[in-house]
C-alpha cells in the first residue's frame, strides 16, 4: 500500500449491554465481511454493578463469573468472523476472561472451528487489597467488597490484535477502548497520538451503546419517528487513517443514523464535554460538529484530544445493601383515594414497626419515575386531583436490615384483607443490592497484560 | 402575550447517570431555535424543574454547533442506582421531565 493511500478501518458494534439482542450481530457480521479493508467486530457487556455481580458468581463457581449470555452473542457468529478474517473483542469476560475462554475453546471445537484466543487481564485488583493499597478509599468496609477492577485503556487489545489474536477477550476494558485497540491496530496509530486517539474514542463512545445511536431509545410518537423499530440495524464506524469518522448502521436493517441519533449519544453519560476522561485519551467533543453525507451516514468532524489522565478510575463492588419492592394495584371508581389511603396506611404502619426505615411510595399511574423519596412530586401531582382510574401504590426500600425490608414489603401484602377496597396484584420482590464505589489510582501501578490460554 | 410550548415540541434530549449524577444532553429539533434554547434553560431554571429532587449543583455546557446543551445535575438521583429506592435508579427517564417544562414559545 501506497504510505499516502487513505485507509478506512470498520468496526461494528454487535451489543451495547449484557441484555442485548443476540441476533442483532448476524446481519452486522454479514455487512462487515462484504467491505475492504482491517474490519473488527465488539461486544460491550459490562456495566458498574454487572461486574460485581459476575464476582460473586466467580466465587460460587471458578468456571463462571463472565458476562451471563457472552456464548448467546459470540455462538452465532464464531464462523462467518473467522472465515472473513474479522476479529472479535469483547469485555464480556467480565471478572473471569480465562474461564470463557475455556469455555470459547469448546464452543469452537463444537463447531469444528480453531481461533487464537487472547484474554486482557489486569484489571482486577481483587488480589491487592492488602495494607498497601493506600488507593482505598478509606471509609471502605473491607469485609464488604467483593470486586475491585480498574478500567484498562486499548494498549493490550492492540498488543492481542498485533499477535493475531483472532478473539479477544477481556474484563473491566473501558468501553471505547476496545475501538481504541482496532484501530490502532488497524492504523497503527500510537500510545500518545492523543488527536487521533480521541477520533478512535469518539468512535468507541458512539458505537458502545449499541443500537442507542441507530435509533433504539429514541423513538417518540409524533415527534421522533424510527422506521421499523423492531429490526434495529447494529451501528458501523467507518474510521479512515486520516482520522475521519462516519457513523452509519447495518444496511437494510431498521433504525436510522441521523444527526439527531448521533447527538444524543455522542453526549451520553458525559459530563464536562470538552473532558471525557478515558484510560487512553481525554476526548474533547466541545467543537464537534455533524455532517448529514448520505442515507444513514453522518460524519462527524470537529474532535479534539488531549493527554490521557494521570490516574484511572476503579470500581469497588460491595455487599451490605438490599432493595426490596412491593406494590398493590387499585382501579375503577375513586382508584386514586383508595391508593391514597392505602399508602397512608402503610405509613403509618411502617412508623409504628420499622421506624428506622425510609421507605420511598409511589403511586404509579400518578406519579413514580418523576417522584422522589420525600414525595413532594407526588403530593403536587395529586393536588390536581388526576382523572385516572387504574393506580399502583409502589413501596420500595433500600437497607442494610434485609430482615426489616422483608418486613415492610409483609406490611404492604397485609392491605389485601387490612387495606381499602378492591386492591389487587400484590407482587413483592427482595434481593441483594451491590452497590459500587469509584476511586482513582496512578496508573504506573496497574499492569495491564495479555494471555493467550 | 406568547402562548406557551412544550420543550418536548422543540427539542429532543437523553439521559445519563453516573452514581447520583444525571446528565440531560437537550437538543433544539431546529438549529434556529438554538438561542431561544440557551435563553430559557439557565441553570437556575432547570434547578427549579428538578428542585424535588434536591440537587447540589446543576452545571450546564453549551454547544452551538450541535444545537445543543448538557445539563450535569449532581444530586439528583436519591443515591443513583447504588442506593436508590426509586422506581428508576437510574434516572434515565428524566429526560422526559426536562421535556415537559412549558415555556413561552419560540414563535415560529
Amino acid at each position: 500500500m501506497h504510505p499516502s493511500s487513505r485507509r478506512i478501518a470498520h468496526i461494528g458494534c454487535g451489543a451495547g449491554f449484557a441484555g442485548d439482542r443476540p441476533d442483532a450481530a448476524i446481519a452486522l457480521v454479514a455487512a462487515l465481511a462484504e467491505r475492504d479493508g482491517p474490519r473488527y467486530l465488539f461486544f460491550e457487556l459490562l456495566a458498574e454493578r454487572t461486574l460485581a455481580e459476575a464476582q460473586l458468581r466467580r466465587l460460587e463457581d471458578p468456571d463462571l463469573g463472565y458476562a451471563t449470555h457472552l456464548f448467546a452473542f459470540l455462538a452465532p457468529i464464531l464462523r462467518p468472523c473467522l472465515t472473513h478474517g474479522i476479529p472479535i473483542i469483547t469485555n464480556g469476560g467480565a471478572a473471569n476472561p480465562v474461564a470463557a475462554a475455556r469455555r470459547l475453546r469448546r464452543e469452537l471445537e463444537s463447531q469444528g472451528l480453531e481461533a487464537r484466543i487472547a484474554c486482557v487481564l489486569g484489571d482486577d485488583l481483587g488480589d491487592a487489597l492488602d495494607d498497601t493499597a493506600d488507593w482505598l478509599p478509606a471509609d471502605c468496609p473491607r469485609e464488604e467488597i467483593v470486586s475491585c477492577n480498574v478500567y484498562i485503556g486499548a494498549e493490550a487489545v492492540t498488543e492481542a490484535l498485533l499477535g493475531g489474536a483472532d478473539i479477544v477477550i477481556g474484563g473491566r476494558l473501558a468501553d471505547p477502548s476496545m475501538v481504541v485497540g482496532a484501530l490502532r491496530h488497524a492504523h497503527g496509530w500510537e500510545a500518545d497520538d492523543w488527536q487521533h486517539l480521541a477520533v478512535a474514542t469518539a468512535a468507541g463512545h458512539l458505537l458502545e451503546c449499541g443500537t442507542q445511536v441507530t435509533g433504539g431509545y429514541f423513538a417518540d410518537a409524533g415527534r421522533k419517528a424510527i422506521p421499523d423499530p423492531a429490526h434495529l440495524g447494529c451501528p458501523i464506524a467507518e474510521v479512515g487513517s486520516d482520522a475521519s469518522l462516519v457513523l452509519t448502521k447495518t444496511p437494510g436493517s431498521g433504525g436510522c443514523v441521523t444527526e439527531q441519533t448521533v447527538k444524543e449519544q455522542l453526549l451520553y453519560e458525559v459530563h464536562d464535554p470538552a473532558a471525557y476522561l478515558t484510560p487512553d485519551v481525554t476526548l474533547d467533543v466541545s467543537r464537534a460538529s455533524l455532517e448529514t453525507v448520505g442515507p444513514d451516514r453522518v460524519a462527524i468532524h470537529g474532535i479534539q484530544g488531549h493527554p490521557a489522565p494521570a490516574t484511572l478510575k476503579g470500581n469497588l463492588g460491595l455487599r451490605g445493601l438490599w432493595f426490596g419492592e412491593a406494590g398493590i394495584s387499585y382501579a375503577g371508581p375513586g382508584a386514586v383515594e383508595r391508593a391514597r389511603l392505602a399508602m397512608d396506611i402503610l405509613r403509618q404502619r411502617l412508623d409504628d414497626r420499622l421506624p428506622a426505615l425510609r421507605p420511598h411510595f409511589d403511586l404509579i399511574g400518578v406519579a413514580s419515575l418523576f417522584n422522589d423519596g420525600s414525595g413532594e412530586w407526588l403530593a403536587d401531582r395529586l393536588q390536581d386531583a388526576p382523572a385516572v382510574e387504574d393506580v399502583r401504590l409502589r413501596l420500595g426500600l433500600v437497607d442494610r436490615d434485609r430482615e426489616a425490608v422483608e418486613l415492610a414489603l409483609q406490611e404492604l401484602e397485609t392491605l389485601y384483607l387490612n387495606g381499602p377496597a378492591g386492591g389487587g396484584g400484590v407482587r413483592r420482590q427482595l434481593g441483594e443490592s451491590l452497590r459500587t464505589r469509584s476511586f482513582l489510582i496512578a496508573r504506573e501501578r496497574v499492569t495491564p497484560f495479555v494471555t493467550w490460554p | 402575550m406568547t402562548p406557551d410550548v412544550l420543550l418536548a415540541d422543540v427539542a429532543h434530549a437523553r439521559a445519563g447517570d453516573k452514581g447520583n449524577t444525571l446528565n440531560v444532553a437537550v437538543f433544539a429539533f431546529e438549529r434556529r431555535h438554538y438561542a431561544w434554547l440557551e435563553r430559557h434553560l439557565s441553570e437556575d431554571a432547570v434547578a427549579a424543574r428538578f428542585g424535588h429532587r434536591h440537587p447540589n449543583r446543576v452545571t450546564r455546557y453549551c454547544l452551538p454547533q450541535l444545537a445543543g446543551i448538557n445539563f450535569v445535575i449532581e444530586g439528583a438521583l436519591e443515591g443513583g442506582v447504588n442506593q436508590s429506592a426509586t422506581l428508576d435508579r437510574h434516572g434515565k427517564s428524566l429526560s422526559y421531565l426536562l421535556l415537559g417544562m412549558c415555556l413561552p414559545s419560540p414563535g415560529d
